[in-house]
């Protein structure tokens, strides 16, 4: 059985339709890469799947559990929204750390919150996957004080620690100086390594083609085409994929 | 007539006796007028219309007249229109009236600036907070809040200090702070008559205590310094 199953994500903004009917699933321990050209709807599809947004219609499945459907008609409650949300996380592209607090306590702040355990073993989990990330010795660092890659990275580290069934990623390098890109695509791929559940918005097109399992093309709010790395690549189908990685070849 | 060195006494005590008037009125005004602030800038925030609107209208009436109507309005109204005179008329009744004016002003000049510090908080900080699956309270008390403190001080510090000269406005309804104690002595009280050095050294005493809050606002600037947002 699939970890996560999106079927007919619809989503509209007033007239704008911006998504138009996804389906895709993924397996445990799969990296799916999504790409695109801009506007296509990449976001707005993980803000779905993260409960940022609300989709229109369609379901989303989680482990077999229903975690979304569009058919109940009902709103769902914030208590609802936020358990849905813990399946999922998010690592956005402009990293959005808390700037008021040092690294260690940006990781350490929904755990405690959310009372995940005892502040000794939250504290250790912590340091565990800050070194994951090769920042340990930056836990007492601000926000402001980091590069952007080390403040991706310390995204990925927060993100991490409420161990998320899947995570996702919405650009992770755009932000970033091109000399920064390499450390963060080296932390996704180590995770990719040890199994870790993944979708991946990306414009890197040679790192979507090592890492991942499976790659989607989005154009205009619907699947355009899906399949294994060398076929999206090497063998694409449809003349707007043809297009888009010509283009993105000459960039 | 006293001889300057016996009237010093005289008139320190009594410009002391008007500040600590002065002094009560400025906390008190804060006190009420920065939680005041906060509702009214939610309100004006609020989604449900009848509330937003209700909020808009009050700040654009409060900051669109002068505070020393508001204070003859809160102060007359009652009695010479309504014919029930809350006040009462001595001195703590006009303090109370005076306090009335000032809080719903202030907590309207207030209001705006929370709403600018609210706002100004990138949406990105609350959607981090929400997709590690916190609660609206906790994004706001653990997250926003102090970057939101961060961002109103300079504001607020200028709009504090502006309320220290501001309370002598409500000379205008008899509040007996230190500009009138000041000026008491031009008429004549306690045997002194016709001088207005009295009422010029007031001037000292907002200069010293706009200063200490200029020195004290900085040290918290400096404090929430070690992060940029
Ligand atoms: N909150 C919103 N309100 C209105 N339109 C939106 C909103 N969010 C996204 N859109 C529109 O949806 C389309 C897809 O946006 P997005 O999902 O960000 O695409 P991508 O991430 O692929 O660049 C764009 O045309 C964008 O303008
Ligand atoms: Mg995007």
């Amino acid at each position: 059985m699939a970890l996560l199953e999106v079927k007919n994500i619809c989503k509209s903004f007033g007239k704008t339709e911006v998504l138009k009917g996804i389906d895709f699933s993924i397996e445990k321990g799969e990296a799916l890469s999504i790409i695109g050209s801009s506007g296509s709807g990449k976001t707005t599809l993980l803000r779905c799947l993260n409960f940022l947004e609300t989709s229109d219609s369609g379901t989303i499945t989680v482990d077999g559990e229903i975690l979304f459907d569009g058919a109940e008609n009902i709103k769902l409650s914030d208590d609802k929204i936020r358990k849905n949300r813990l399946n999922f996380g998010l690592v956005f592209q402009n990293f959005n750390l808390f700037p008021q607090y040092t690294v260690l306590k940006n990781l350490t702040l929904a755990p405690t919150l959310l009372k995940k355990g005892d502040s000794a073993t939250i504290e250790a989990k912590a340091k565990e996957i800050i070194k994951k990330v090769g920042l340990e010795d930056k836990v007492d660092f601000y926000p402001c004080q980091l590069s952007g890659g080390q403040q991706q990275r310390v995204a990925i580290a927060r993100a991490l620690m409420l161990s998320p069934k899947i995570l996702c990623f919405d650009e992770p390098t755009s932000a970033l100086d091109p000399e920064l890109t390499g450390e963060v695509l080296r932390v996704i791929r180590e995770l990719k390594d040890e199994n870790t559940t993944m979708i991946i918005v990306t414009h890197e097109m040679n790192f979507a083609k090592n890492v991942s399992d499976k790659v989607i093309f989005m154009a205009d709010g619907v699947i355009e085409e899906m399949g294994p790395p060398e076929q999206i690549f090497d063998n694409p189908q449809s003349k707007r994929l043809q297009e888009f990685l010509y283009s993105s070849l000459n960039k | 007539m006293l001889s300057f060195s016996e009237q010093l006494p005289i008139v320190f005590n009594s410009l002391n006796v008007g500040f600590l008037q002065t002094l009560k009125l400025f906390l008190v005004t804060l006190a009420g007028s920065i939680p005041l602030g906060l509702i009214i800038s939610f309100g004006s925030m609020s989604r449900f219309k009848p509330i937003s609107a209700f909020s808009k209208t009050l700040v654009w009436v409060v900051r669109g007249t002068p505070l020393m109507i508001q204070l003859l309005i809160v102060y007359y109204f009652p009695g010479l229109v309504l014919h029930n005179p809350i006040w009462g008329g001595d001195e703590s009744g006009r303090f109370f009236a005076a306090a009335v004016a000032f809080i719903l002003n202030y907590a309207c000049y207030f209001s705006e600036i929370y709403r600018g510090g609210i706002q100004g908080v990138p949406l990105g900080q609350q959607e981090a907070g929400q997709v590690l699956g916190l609660s609206k309270t906790q994004i706001f008390f653990k997250i926003t809040l102090l970057q939101m403190i961060k961002r109103i001080v300079p504001p607020m510090s200028n709009e504090i200090i502006t309320l220290v000269k501001d309370t002598s406005l409500a000379r205008i309804i008899a509040l007996q702070e230190i500009i009138w104690a000041g000026q008491s002595f031009m008429k004549g009280s306690q045997g002194i008559s016709g001088q207005i050095w009295p009422l010029f050294f007031t001037g000292v005493y907002y200069l010293v205590f706009s200063g200490i809050l200029t020195v004290l606002f900085n040290k918290v600037e400096k404090k929430l310094d070690y992060f940029k947002t």
